[in-house]
């Protein structure tokens, strides 16, 4: 009787090395993790608070609902569950799908719709349709750093727009896009997180979401709106999506269950003109032939036995206390030269510190009082947002939300106080109250990055 | 046949290179014929190896605690052997402070540079000293937290408004860092092994970033960011002369077993010994395989000379 071997024989190291380097694609030769990796990985350690994740409380999904729906299903549709399913998705699938669209008050024909293996997928399946090394994708600065992983992939060319407290500056958009064109480059598609953006934690206003769309069709633009967040609304009326501003003539959109139900399950979808469609299904099937089956239909089981708005409405309820506790909490212990974003949403706040704190090795200082955040660099392509770091609100209680908001703000002092001792400034100057606040919102709201928004002020004056 | 506890992961930003060479060392030893017990040290520490009872601990942390002498220390109350430096040799060598006054002491060339702690900034206004530092030094200045053992918080200072923020970014890591003057030209290591006859200096490696840069974190521990040359293609005896050099520095610092080197040769041909790695990286982009590799030695066998090393040295100790 044969067995393999208990060990793979002894390899040599160099050659090791130059074989496998030799075989990596020239795509991957982009496809670099961020240097604060293995600082990041540090965050995973039970004694860190940590800010670092964008996970929702799935702690506060009824475990008996779970139970319910998974019994049901091995009642009536064991076998199915089980089975392949077509590439393009189940058909009960997308009418849960064109449910949770028409909450935001889209109307979906089911047949512009395909379930996707999570909404990252998405952008996969998108940048591989449309991406050609070299192309251009027009993005928001900061950007979610895994679409921008996904278009490095592709090795798209990304242009990053600046964001204020209105979230893309749609005026700067189209000076990006006149100067991409005289130099004969003619972007692919813009790509926008327009609701509480990914870092950012910023909404497009209308007047913007009116021009964006407007701005595509005198182009002919595709739009790539990427909405996971768009129901976790803790306060204002909801705004129109770009995809029903446009009629899905040039908007394409992207959804997930993930951040409503269970980022675990893997669903998201994506919805596009029919030719585009067709071709981002040839390339599904090139991934993965179809989206797991059984997620398809735990979706299905939960929606028809359950509200599942009921739900969103919980959590809508724990990360609105949590957002406010972090805001209190950044009011209370950041020193006054910090500035951050007040999401109206989402999960996410963008603080930005003097620009003399890395906030790479900031990190590091922080991990050594257990606290971790997400370092900014990794929402720019262009070695912006150093300076900035991305807090997550919904995965900490906020007794943890408050004491790690002390935390890392004693380091940033003891950092702003050291720059001030190294450079003469006084520590007293230091933590003066800022020039611009705007205390009818209830918080210092900030806009990004704050050069421009003096611009801006300056021209609406 | 030995049990081996092969020590990895701890609490310091190189973890996630330390289970990389941990899980090296674990296959190796077990094609060795060894029986390995993996201890990711954490505060059980103590409590797995006296339950374990191993005859020796192979220690593959790096960074804080692996590799300033703390892991070590605990290793000498138990009374495990342990592959590498002892503890005075690791306190040395991880403070890159401790080191330079040795080297400059030594004779050994380390390019000039000024140490400081927090409190002389913040107590004795050393701010006020920089400029003359700076004039020192002259730009760019590399500014190092004293105590790192990667390139994180190594920051380049390239005029007197950078050195500020150099400075807070490096004291991120430690309390204590230096500013040191930049040595341009090629950057080269040489890692040194005991051997039956004391400890032999390996062939030189260069590492080449790809596509030009500062050779950062990053780049060292990712295949296909930097390229290593082995052995390096130098000037006449500087081969020579990297390895004298690595040999003294590691024998100054009171290193055993294994360590490695890093120095630089400037464009006057003049060699620099920067800092000395008490245990450097075993993953399949390290150093220190690769010029092993080149004298003939391959990983197993690397590593069964490492562990041989600690038995040498525990029974040197009862003598």
């Amino acid at each position: 009787m044969s067995s393999l071997p208990p060990n793979p024989p002894e390899r040599s190291t160099r050659r090791d090395l130059e074989r496998y380097a030799g075989l990596f694609s020239a795509r991957t030769k982009v496809m670099t993790s961020s240097a604060t990796r293995d600082l990041m990985a540090m965050s995973d350690r039970p004694d860190v608070i940590s800010f670092a994740g964008g996970l929702p409380d799935t702690s506060s999904f009824p475990s008996e609902t779970f139970a319910a729906i998974t019994q049901k299903i091995a009642d009536e549709s064991c076998a199915k569950a089980l089975q392949y399913g077509p590439t393009d998705g189940l058909a009960e699938t997308k009418r849960c799908i064109a449910d949770v669209m028409a909450a935001e008050a889209m109307a979906v024909d089911t047949d512009d719709v395909l379930v996707t293996t999570g909404g990252q997928q998405v952008l996969d399946l998108v940048t591989k349709t449309l991406i050609d090394p070299g192309d251009t994708i027009v993005a928001e600065g900061p950007s979610y750093p895994g679409a921008l992983n996904a278009f490095k992939a592709y090795q798209a060319n990304v242009v990053q727009v600046d964001m204020d407290s209105d979230g893309m500056r749609v005026d700067l958009l189209e000076e990006t896009l006149d100067r991409l064109d005289s130099e004969g480059k003619r972007p692919k598609f813009v790509y926008t997180v327009p609701s509480f953006q990914n870092p950012g934690g910023v909404t497009l206003s209308l007047p913007r979401r009116k021009r964006l769309v407007e701005v595509a069709r005198e182009r002919e633009l595709l739009v790539l709106e990427d909405n996971p967040y768009g129901l976790l609304r803790y306060e204002g009326d909801p705004l129109p999506t770009l995809y029903s501003l446009d009629g899905g003539v040039y908007v394409m959109y992207l959804g997930t269950f993930s951040k409503i139900f269970s980022p675990g399950l893997r669903l998201g979808w994506v919805v596009a003109p029919p030719p585009v469609l067709s071709r981002i299904n040839l390339g599904k099937q090139q991934a993965d032939l179809c989206t797991s089956t059984l997620s398809q239909i735990l979706v299905q089981a939960y929606f028809a036995h359950h509200d599942w708005r009921d739900y969103v409405g919980t959590l809508s309820e724990i990360y609105r206390s949590r957002r406010d506790t972090m805001l209190d909490a950044l009011a209370e212990h950041f020193p006054a030269q910090a500035e951050w974003t007040r999401p109206g949403g989402g999960l996410f706040i963008w603080a930005t510190l003097p620009e003399f704190i890395d906030t790479s090795d900031l990190l590091a200082r922080a991990l050594r009082d257990s606290v971790a955040f997400v370092p900014g660099e990794g929402a720019f392509l262009d070695g912006r947002g150093r300076s900035s770091m991305r807090l997550n609100f919904s995965g900490s209680d906020e007794d943890r939300i408050r004491e790690g908001i002390r935390r890392i703000g004693e380091v940033i002092k003891e950092q702003v106080a050291l720059y001030g001792t190294l450079t003469g400034e006084q520590a007293e100057a230091a933590v003066a109250p800022p020039a611009e606040v705007e205390p009818d919102e209830g918080g210092r709201v900030v806009e990004l990055p704050r050069r421009a928004d003096r611009e801006r002020r300056a021209r609406r004056s | 046949m030995s049990k081996v506890a092969v020590l990895a992961g701890g609490s310091s930003f190189e973890r996630q290179v330390s289970l990389r060479s941990g899980a090296r060392v674990e296959d190796a030893l077990e094609r060795l014929g060894h029986d390995v017990v993996a201890i990711d040290a954490g505060s059980d520490l103590i409590q797995r190896l006296r339950a374990e009872q191993p005859d020796a601990a192979f220690v593959a942390m790096h960074g804080r605690d692996g590799e300033d002498g703390t892991v070590q220390e605990l290793l000498e109350i138990l009374g495990v052997p342990y592959t590498g430096s002892g503890v005075p040799a690791c306190v040395r060598a991880m403070d890159k402070v401790l080191t330079k006054h040795g080297l400059v002491e030594a004779g050994i060339p380390t390019p000039e540079f000024f140490s400081f702690n927090q409190t002389a900034f913040r107590e004795l206004g050393a701010a006020d000293a920089l400029p003359a530092i700076e004039q020192r030094l002259q730009f760019p200045i590399v500014v190092k937290p004293a105590g790192q053992g990667s390139a994180l918080g190594i920051k380049f200072a390239r005029t007197a408004a950078d050195v500020p923020g150099a400075l807070v970014a490096a004291f991120s890591y430690d309390s204590k860092v230096l500013l040191e003057r930049f040595v341009k030209g090629r950057d080269l290591a040489v890692s040194v092994l005991e051997g039956p006859d004391g400890p032999l200096a390996l062939p030189v490696v260069e590492a080449v970033p790809v596509g030009g840069g500062d050779y950062d974190f990053q780049a060292r521990y990712e295949i296909g960011r930097t390229e290593f040359i082995c052995p390096a293609d130098l000037p006449a005896g500087s081969t020579e002369r990297a390895q004298e050099l690595a040999l003294r520095t590691y024998e100054l610092l009171g290193c055993f077993g294994f360590a490695r080197v890093d120095l630089m040769l400037d464009e006057g041909g003049e060699l620099f010994v920067l800092e000395a790695n008490p245990i450097p990286g075993l993953t399949e982009t390290s150093l220190l395989p690769q010029a092993a590799e080149e004298a003939g030695i391959g990983f197993d066998d690397l590593v069964a000379r490492i562990l041989e090393s600690a038995f040498t040295r525990s029974a040197q100790a009862r003598a």
